[in-house]
């Protein structure tokens, strides 16, 4: 069985805490936000809004898909397509925000990070998530965090989202023995 | 796809293969247009192009694309091979094989040799053209210029022109493009084409105005001047008048046809200067860099498709 | 050895007979049909009445046919000069495996059978191994060039029954008619390669949809009956005999059809590969089915099926034509045409049969008695009393399953290969000599 660990209340929560903190935090404006594809995108679209309403500073928004940049493309099922990425501002000397909904071994954000600098010397380069599950393999860890969710390695954590067609927002825990 | 075999042929790709290739080319064409023009993707794999036909133009493409992709590439042409010495060309791949390469790029002047090879080696083959057969790759270059201006395919009147009945260009397109769902007309001189080609599902017409009018595509195929030697047209000059494109039968088709060509293009032959030229209809230079990207998807999907993975 | 064939349906086209009844041999000669109160058995063993002093051994044929034994006037043994593709020990040995007592071996060896050691050569190899009876034919031209007369008297003085450049068209109109012309005296037919290489040539496959698809070059079907219209016109000027090889398009057949109707004395053949198959078999590049002429269209191959049933075609070949594995595992263009024919004939052909296309009797005429007719071999082809005791016993239901690993031809080039077919030699009796087919 499924536990919510997060209903929609406690995202909308969430989101709206870190878009305070990278109001705050901010180095330089405008402030670029990166989805990480596919789970990281609609939530850099909701932070923009927060952090628009709330700042009354520029956000810009791209979408990478680090599908080239992983390091285990030998083991990938079928062949995945590679969607586009869309960043449509320089990226040199910008003070970037990398999201993304979950953060487990780091590799996706090593990915990310690669992907990114490949387009350009990047001032800053931080990282928003909405779960932070462990069991990290590489030294990364988020500036800003929805909410920390103790698991172990077997445990899926999966998010939905409205955007991606399901009724309502909802963070899952599923145990290894519960599928 | 024809399992763990590459890609050697539109004839066996499903429209759904075909389109998921071509998604994937135009984000790789995003990577060729960045600064860094190189993704990590294929580190530590061997491509080898192995060409037992020569061709700077397809094996620089393939070359720069699996650089792209940061794979080691090896080029093996015939001239500096064991061919010479009477070596099969089974015997030959086979060999290149036991030095672990990811993917073969082959180039060949035999029809059917992809599958023939494809019989006797473990490591996945990407045609680049044999024979008088297919050229996969060309065809998804071509499909992909006509949906990167056009948005689309299905129904669009796509007129290929020249010597049908040995391209391997031609073939490939038109097993593609049906796929996909255009309406294809071949145009050529009754000697470079037969009645049969109609089953290919493409109309077939020996008249410039029937081809012309009111196409959405024109592909001018390359004419071997060789083919003049064997009787299949009387001269150049009566080829270029009767069966090229010129400026002024570029009228008859929509006004916003664009026109391809595989390449080396023949200027005053098949196409006229004016045309090849002309940049509001011209996409040859086009093709070429959606060549690169076509070949970057091409060696991608090869290569990364063993094992299971799950995100999270 | 003295035999007594009992039980058997002997079939015999040259007799115009079909009959179940005991065959009498007598050492290498049929001594004829006789009646069932006119011997008894004991054991395994029968006493004739009319032969008191001799013992005949038994073949019990029930249910099989008992017909003269099969012979295919075109194969390629390969020996001498091309013993790794087939031997005459291999190839006469496949023959009899197929069920034919008699074959004719085509002169493209090396050296070509332009000369009479050759000749002499392949007939005393043959007679050594005795699986089958040998018929050399001769080459029209010296070396196959196309250019000079082979020394063709004294060839056929040293045994050879033809003469043909098989595989080389004689390009030469005029080289052609005079050798219909030399010939004439000596009666025997001139065979014909019909094939005009200036339009055939940069093909590999037969012109049509499929060499299409499979972006091969085509052949034309006018390759083939331009030249069959050339020759046939010639026959007719000369009134020398024509025999037109593996006949394989519709116009072809048009052609025989109104050369036989003229009374121009003309005959051909077709193979099992032609009436059974048509270019379709050439797809995913099977170079086991590239042959020369072509597999056909299916409109083709119809043509050649009405032939075979109206009689416009003479005899079944097999134009086996063995070779190396590497020499068909290939590029489809450089592999060499082909098809390893003797152990599969006569299962396609009975299928002619099953499929009620034709009947037994014409069946034993198209593969036995009458290319013996064609090629004036006397005393072979029939169940006469007095002819040679030459038999193939057929069972004519047995279901089998072509496995080209389990032929005895060194050439393993079948496009047949997992084919189910119904009927096979179960025995083939030469020269009164019993050889239990390997089948058995």
């Amino acid at each position: 069985m499924k536990n919510i660990i997060m209903d929609a209340t406690a995202i909308e929560r969430a989101l709206k805490r870190i878009a305070h903190e990278i109001i705050e935090k901010h180095a330089s404006v405008p402030i670029y936000l990166i989805g990480i594809r596919t789970g990281g995108v609609f939530l850099a679209k909701r932070l923009s809004e927060y952090i628009r309403s709330y700042g009354q500073i520029p956000v810009l928004n791209g979408t990478l898909d680090i599908t080239l940049y992983r390091d285990d493309v030998a083991m990938r099922t079928g062949r995945a397509i590679v969607k586009a990425t869309e960043i449509k501002f320089p990226v040199g000397e910008s003070y970037i925000v990398l999201v993304d909904d979950v953060l487990f071994t780091g590799r996706t954000i090593r990915a990310a990070m690669d992907a990114v600098i490949d387009l350009g010397r990047p001032q800053v380069i931080q990282l928003a998530v909405l779960i932070d599950r462990g069991h990290r393999e590489l030294p990364i860890k988020a500036d800003y965090i929805g909410k920390n969710v103790p698991t172990s390695a077997d445990d899926q954590i999966k998010v939905v989202l409205r955007e991606s067609g399901s009724s309502d927002d909802a963070v899952y825990l599923i145990r290894k023995g519960d599928l | 796809m024809v399992p763990g075999k590459g890609i050697i042929g539109l004839k066996y790709l499903s429209r759904k293969e075909i389109e998921q290739i071509i998604e994937t080319a135009f984000s790789m064409r995003d990577v060729s247009r960045r600064s860094v023009k190189k993704v990590p993707t294929l580190r530590g794999k061997t491509v080898v192009n192995l060409f037992f036909e020569a061709s700077t133009r397809t094996k620089t493409s393939f070359e720069i694309a699996a650089k792209r992709l940061s794979a080691d590439v090896v080029n093996f042409s015939y001239t500096s091979s064991s061919i010479s010495k009477g070596e099969t060309t089974i015997d030959t791949a086979k060999n290149i094989e036991a030095m672990h390469p990811a993917v073969f790029i082959i180039r060949h002047s035999s029809s059917g040799v992809m599958e023939l090879l494809s019989r006797h080696l473990k490591t996945p083959i990407i045609s680049a053209g044999d024979g008088t057969n297919e050229h996969p790759t060309q065809g998804m270059l071509d499909i992909m210029t006509i949906m990167d201006e056009k948005k689309r395919i299905d129904d669009l009147k796509i007129v290929i022109a020249g010597d049908i009945y040995h391209s391997r260009v031609a073939r490939s397109d038109i097993y593609g493009m049906t796929k996909l769902g255009a309406r294809v007309y071949f145009f050529s001189p009754p000697t470079l084409i037969t009645d049969d080609f109609a089953t290919l599902g493409a109309s077939i017409t020996y008249d410039a105005k029937d081809a012309f009018t009111d196409a959405d595509v024109i592909i001018m195929l390359r004419i071997q001047l060789e083919r003049q030697a064997t009787g299949l047209f009387p001269s150049t000059r009566e080829y270029s008048r009767i069966f090229g494109l010129n400026a002024q039968r570029l009228k008859l088709a929509r006004p916003d046809v664009i026109v391809m060509h595989p390449g080396p293009v023949n200027r005053g032959l098949e196409l006229s200067s004016s045309v090849a030229d002309d940049a509001d209809h011209s996409r040859i230079l086009k093709q070429v860099e959606n060549g690169v990207s076509i070949r970057m998807s091409a060696i991608y999907h090869t290569i990364g498709e063993e094992h299971g993975y799950t995100d999270n | 050895m003295d035999i007594l064939i009992i039980n058997g349906l002997l079939i015999d086209p040259a007799q115009d007979m079909e009959q179940t009844d005991a065959l009498l041999i007598e050492g290498d000669t049929i001594q004829g049909i006789i009646d069932q109160k006119d011997y008894t058995i004991k054991g395994d063993r029968a006493l004739v009445n009319s032969h008191p002093d001799r013992v005949f051994m038994i073949i019990d044929a029930s249910g099989k046919w008992v017909v003269p034994g099969l012979m295919d006037m075109h194969t390629h043994l390969r020996d001498p000069g091309y013993e790794y593709k087939e031997d005459i020990v291999t190839g006469t040995r496949a023959a009899m495996t197929g069920g034919f007592t008699s074959v004719c071996a085509m002169p493209n060896t090396r050296p070509v059978n332009d000369n009479k050691s050759v000749t002499r050569y392949m007939i005393s190899k043959a007679n050594d191994c005795g699986y089958t009876n040998l018929y050399p034919i001769a080459s029209i031209t010296k070396a196959l060039e196309g250019s000079e007369l082979s020394e063709i008297y004294d060839l056929v003085d040293e045994g050879a029954v033809a003469v043909s450049d098989d595989g080389m068209p004689v390009s030469s109109a005029g080289l052609f008619r005079k050798a219909l012309l030399y010939v004439k005296p000596l009666g025997i037919p001139v065979i014909d390669h019909p094939e005009e290489l200036l339009l055939s040539k940069s093909g590999y496959m037969n012109e049509g949809i499929v060499s299409v698809r499979l972006g091969l070059n085509g052949i034309p079907q006018t390759a083939e009956s331009v030249a069959v219209a050339r020759d046939i016109l010639i026959a007719g000027e000369t009134n020398s005999r024509l025999h037109i090889a593996h006949i394989s398009t519709r116009y072809s057949i048009e052609l025989v059809r109104w050369a036989k109707k003229r009374g121009i004395p003309v005959t051909c053949e077709v193979t099992p590969h032609h009436f059974s198959l048509n270019d379709e078999a050439v797809e995913g590049y099977n170079t086991n089915a590239k042959v020369n002429p072509p597999l056909r269209s299916e409109s083709d191959r119809q043509a050649v099926l009405e032939a075979i049933a109206d009689g416009t075609v003479d005899c079944i070949v097999t134009d086996h034509a063995p070779h190396s594995y590497d020499e068909k595992e290939i590029e489809f263009d450089k592999a060499l045409n082909g098809i390893s024919g003797l152990e599969t004939s006569l299962g396609l052909s009975l299928k002619l049969f099953h499929d009620k296309i034709i009947s037994r009797k014409r069946l034993v005429q198209m593969m036995s008695s009458r290319p013996y007719e064609i090629l004036n071999i006397k005393d072979k082809g029939s169940l006469k009393t007095g002819a040679d005791a030459d038999i193939t016993i057929i069972d004519p239901g047995e279901k089998w399953t072509v496995d080209k690993n389990m032929f005895v031809s060194k050439g393993r080039n079948t496009p047949f290969h997992g084919m189910e077919l119904k009927g096979r030699a179960v025995m083939t009796i030469l020269g009164g000599k019993i050889h239990g087919s390997a089948r058995t």
